[in-house]
């Protein structure tokens, strides 16, 4: 759910990166924190364990600049990805504008993909969404990684409906702000549909 | 009423009026600083010793904090738990959900009490909760026109574009 705030000329939108645990999610948004300008971005914060793992959520709030004289502001949460927070992330999902489906390309990951992916829907359902009329973008990281599992068996697994989608190394920060671009376009574009 | 498929709409008017009951309350509870939040983590208004203050974070952490109590609650079979208090050595946090929907949060010291901030909080809040109401059936009946008021309806491709430039 965006706010339109026409008393300070603002608006907010929620975007969600999911995935399993381990695909690079909380890296997705520390390069995003790494490569912003200052002016344009608020403090990140991070709930994690004591060994960096997500335990809540990590929070990136930016201000992307103005359009049509309302100030754009995206907040980018991740979700924890292991398996038994699945508490957590029904509550991350609450108000979501977009969502970002972070995808491990490593062959051995395939199967925790396509259950996070099963996941991410089912908790949607239960809030009244359905993930296919959100705007959703599928971003298939570690592509630096030698054990890929082909792009065909990515794409057909886990993007049957032909979702924008790119290939990722949140690490190097390949393909990480083009994924940004095209949720936030996404969601801009929901807004001017008025669907939301 | 502000169902997941809505946009949360703050017109000028409404802004005035939520500013004004929070500033009412500031007094009346003698406290440091006072935010409203909406369930989601974005922040609706602010009022008092906020300079300086990471709002943004407030607000995201707030939501959070909410949000898990409440699925605390669900737990044991609550539908809430309407009030949080945390107390520190200095100041303290007081947070209520208001009318289902909004986080009312008040930060005092010393100079206060939980007992006054109580106190007035719960007259505020039925205030606030009668607003949003107020809000909530506006937004609605707007539904219908929403294309005309929508300042997103004009955007072009280029205007995302610059965005990013």
């Amino acid at each position: 759910m965006s706010f339109l705030n026409y008393a300070s000329r603002e608006i907010n939108c929620k975007i969600v990166y999911y995935g399993p645990g381990l695909c690079g999610k909380t890296t997705n948004l520390q390069h995003v924190y790494q490569k912003t300008a200052p002016e344009s971005k608020g403090k990140m914060i991070s709930l994690a364990t004591e060994t960096e793992r997500t335990l809540f959520f990590d929070f990136l709030p930016l201000a992307l600049g103005e359009v049509r004289g309302f100030k754009t502001r995206f907040h980018l949460y991740t979700v924890p990805g292991q398996v038994f927070y699945d508490a957590s992330r029904k509550l991350i999902l609450k108000g979501v504008d977009g969502v970002v489906f972070v995808a491990d390309s490593q062959e051995e990951r395939l199967d925790a993909n396509i259950e996070s992916l099963e996941n991410l829907k089912d908790n949607l359902t239960e809030q009244g969404y359905d993930l296919y009329s959100l705007p959703f973008v599928m971003q298939y990281n570690k592509q630096d990684l030698p054990n890929l599992s082909p792009l065909s068996e990515l794409q057909k697994y886990l993007n049957p409906t032909t979702v924008p989608e790119f290939r990722a190394c949140a690490m190097s920060g390949v393909g990480v702000f083009e994924t940004l671009k095209a949720i936030a376009k996404l969601v801009l574009m929901d807004l001017k549909r008025g669907a939301r | 009423m502000f169902g997941p498929q809505t946009t949360l709409v703050l017109y000028d008017e409404e802004a005035a009026k939520v500013s004004q009951i929070l500033q009412h309350l500031l007094r009346a509870a003698n406290a440091k600083a006072i935010f409203l939040v909406d369930k989601n983590g974005q922040m609706i208004a602010s009022s008092g010793e906020v300079a300086g203050m990471d709002t943004t974070s407030l607000a995201s952490l707030t939501a959070g904090n909410i949000a898990t109590t409440g699925g605390l609650a669900k737990l044991i079979g609550e539908k809430e738990f309407s009030i949080q208090f945390h107390e520190g050595e200095k100041d303290s946090i007081h947070l209520s959900i208001v009318g289902g929907r909004v986080i009312l949060v008040v930060i005092f010291d010393l100079r206060s009490s939980l007992g006054l901030v109580r106190l007035r909080v719960k007259r505020a809040s039925a205030e606030l909760a009668r607003l949003f109401e107020d809000i909530g059936r506006k937004s609605e009946q707007r539904q219908g026109d929403e294309a005309g008021l929508n300042p997103f309806a004009e955007i072009t491709d280029d205007d995302i574009d610059n965005l990013f430039r």
